[in-house]
């Protein structure tokens, strides 16, 4: 009988544990799709479709007990986010719900509240026994300005009671008349005043506007995928660049040129940093900040973007980050500690050549910097080798997140399908 | 025979070079790769439009519209005229909304305009009647 009672104590006390002591293997039930679920990872990993569409999927966060919350970019059945259960613990979605009238990207999830953004909130729900407590619904940042491009609003949160919301610029490269041929660069570009850049917010403090933010890092065209590295204490980001070179000035940029220009860009922020955008892009092949032709720029005079600040490393153009992960987990091999996943939700503006991305990639850190180059994680998302337009692609990865065991967890934003993957 | 290697291939060169400068102009890659003429309306997309809406007019999910069975290309040729002048921004399409803004294209002539709609009109699965000069100076001068 006292045997019963410890071991029973034992098992509660594991039940309970939120993440103290992280597993290191996902449950012996958990296996790998004999496909893959379609994906191709690097050897020792196996990966499962967890559902085949929760509906046009964003960012994703995973609870301590394994629920799955999936941010939508449009309601399905009057619901944004969709939470999805495994209740027989074979790693497939086997019960299904939503909740939440509002669509968007956003989303954080510590043991105590689930944030989510939709284009102009960030609201929170505390979390009761693993469960979004839905009455208990707050809103912590409110009013801001409605606007389609760039108009998503990703969320994190820091270790210090900070919430960090992205404001994109709604604008390719702040001209007077966007994406017109022949437009100047406004100079000063007013929209860095209110966008272009990250706000930190008071993560606890309810009905905050945009003014009640600090404008924490500037010139930054677009940020879909950020994190919180919990390692080095620091906000990390990735950025979409500008698009439409050789559209808007053809007899400086060819169509090639126009596809492999600018970069996209790894940003560490810091309180204050600057990245110059729309004055400046970065050039990979230079290895430097260029001035934007919108502001007399040739492709090569840096002019006053040499004190701009850096990327920590720089992609392929137009690829889309459009997830950052930071890999705090044990069940990957240790040299995943810490690094960095990325999906690369694929190109559009490369047309009318091969389009890019469609991928998540891995990048190895240490000391808070890139390690070495980036690696193809997972692929075969869009269903085919060669990707020529956007629309033909089956699924582009979107969101991630961690799983309480270290599983790595993957959002499609066509159909919304959601792979697990794992290490065998 | 060292002087004869050397100007073997500055000889083809300049060969290569004069049959090059023979070349009609203004006909470019579109003229290489078809032997036809070329169609106009073509060219025009390519140029203006294909970076956004891709090659076969199928846009960009989320972002931007596609160009194939939507009313609003083969539907009323005033208002598809329209879009091409003013732009659009921020409008459902088939129950999707798109996020990029395009921008107004009436630097074009009320020729080219018409030529590209035609074009798009009866392309990438698309079959309906084509836009007149005269229909885009109509609409043009209402504004």
């Amino acid at each position: 009988m006292k045997r019963y009672f410890i071991l029973g104590t034992v098992a509660l006390f594991f039940c309970f544990t939120p993440s103290g002591e992280t597993p290191t293997k996902p449950s012996a039930k958990v296996k790998a799709d004999a496909d893959n679920g379609g994906l191709v990872l690097p050897k020792g990993f196996g990966g499962l479709v967890v559902s085949e569409g929760v509906g046009k999927a964003r960012h994703i966060a995973v609870g301590a007990n394994g629920d799955i919350f999936v941010r939508l970019s449009k309601l399905k059945d009057g619901k944004g986010t969709v939470v999805l259960k495994d209740e027989n613990g074979d790693g497939k979605s086997d019960a299904s719900s939503a909740f939440g009238n509002f669509a968007g990207t956003g989303i954080a999830l510590t043991d105590k509240y689930l944030y989510a953004s939709s284009d102009t909130s960030v609201v929170r729900y505390a979390m009761k026994n693993g469960s979004v407590d839905e009455a208990s619904k707050e809103t912590i940042v409110t009013g801001l300005e409605l606007y389609g491009e760039h108009g998503t609003k990703s969320i994190a949160l820091d270790d210090k009671g900070h919430l960090y919301v992205t404001f994109g610029a709604p604008s390719n490269a702040c001209q007077e008349k966007n994406r017109t041929k022949g437009s100047k660069g406004m100079d000063p570009c007013p929209i860095l005043d209110w966008h272009g850049g990250v706000w930190q917010f008071d993560a606890n403090r309810k009905n905050q506007k945009h003014a009640d933010g600090l404008r924490y890092a500037t010139g930054i065209r677009n940020i879909v995928g950020l994190d919180w590295n919990k390692a080095t204490g620091e906000l990390y980001a990735m950025q979409h660049g500008r698009d439409q070179l050789t559209t808007l000035y053809p007899e400086m940029y060819n169509p090639e040129q126009s596809a492999e220009l600018p970069s996209e860009e790894f940003l560490l922020l810091k309180k204050g940093s600057d990245f110059g955008w729309p004055y400046c892009y970065h050039d990979r092949f230079q290895s430097k900040k260029v001035l934007a032709p919108e502001y007399g720029g040739d492709g090569k005079v840096q002019a006053r973007c040499e004190g701009k600040d850096k990327p920590i490393m720089a992609f392929p153009a137009h690829w889309a980050p459009n997830a950052l992960l930071f890999y705090t987990g044990n069940q990957f091999p240790a040299r995943y500690k810490n690094g960095a996943f990325i999906c690369f939700h694929g190109s559009w503006n490369r047309a009318p050549l091969k389009q890019g991305g469609y991928f998540v990639a891995f990048v190895p850190f240490k000391d808070g910097k890139p390690s070495g180059d980036y690696e193809v994680f997972a692929e075969g998302f869009a269903g085919g080798p060669e990707i020529k337009q956007p629309n033909d692609a089956k699924a582009r990865p979107m969101g991630l997140a961690q799983g309480p065991d270290g599983s790595l967890f993957i959002t499609d934003s066509v159909k919304g399908k959601v792979w697990r993957v794992i290490h065998q | 025979m060292k002087n004869n290697i050397l100007i073997f291939p500055l000889f083809l060169a300049g060969i290569l070079c004069f049959s090059w400068k023979e070349m009609p102009e203004n006909q470019g890659v579109s003229f290489l790769k078809t032997n036809a003429v070329p169609d106009s309306g073509k060219i025009i997309y390519e140029t203006y439009c294909l970076a956004c809406h891709q090659e076969d007019g199928s846009g960009v999910p989320n972002m931007n519209p596609p160009l194939v069975q939507t009313e609003w290309v083969l539907g009323d040729s005033t208002r598809l005229i329209n879009v091409i002048l003013k732009g659009l921004k921020e409008t459902e399409i088939n129950g999707d909304s798109y996020s990029n803004e395009m921008p107004a294209h009436d630097f074009l002539t009320d020729k080219q305009i018409a030529e590209v709609l035609t074009y798009v009109r009866s392309n990438f699965g698309n079959k309906a009647s084509g836009i007149k000069e005269e229909d885009v100076r109509k609409v043009r001068a209402k504004k």
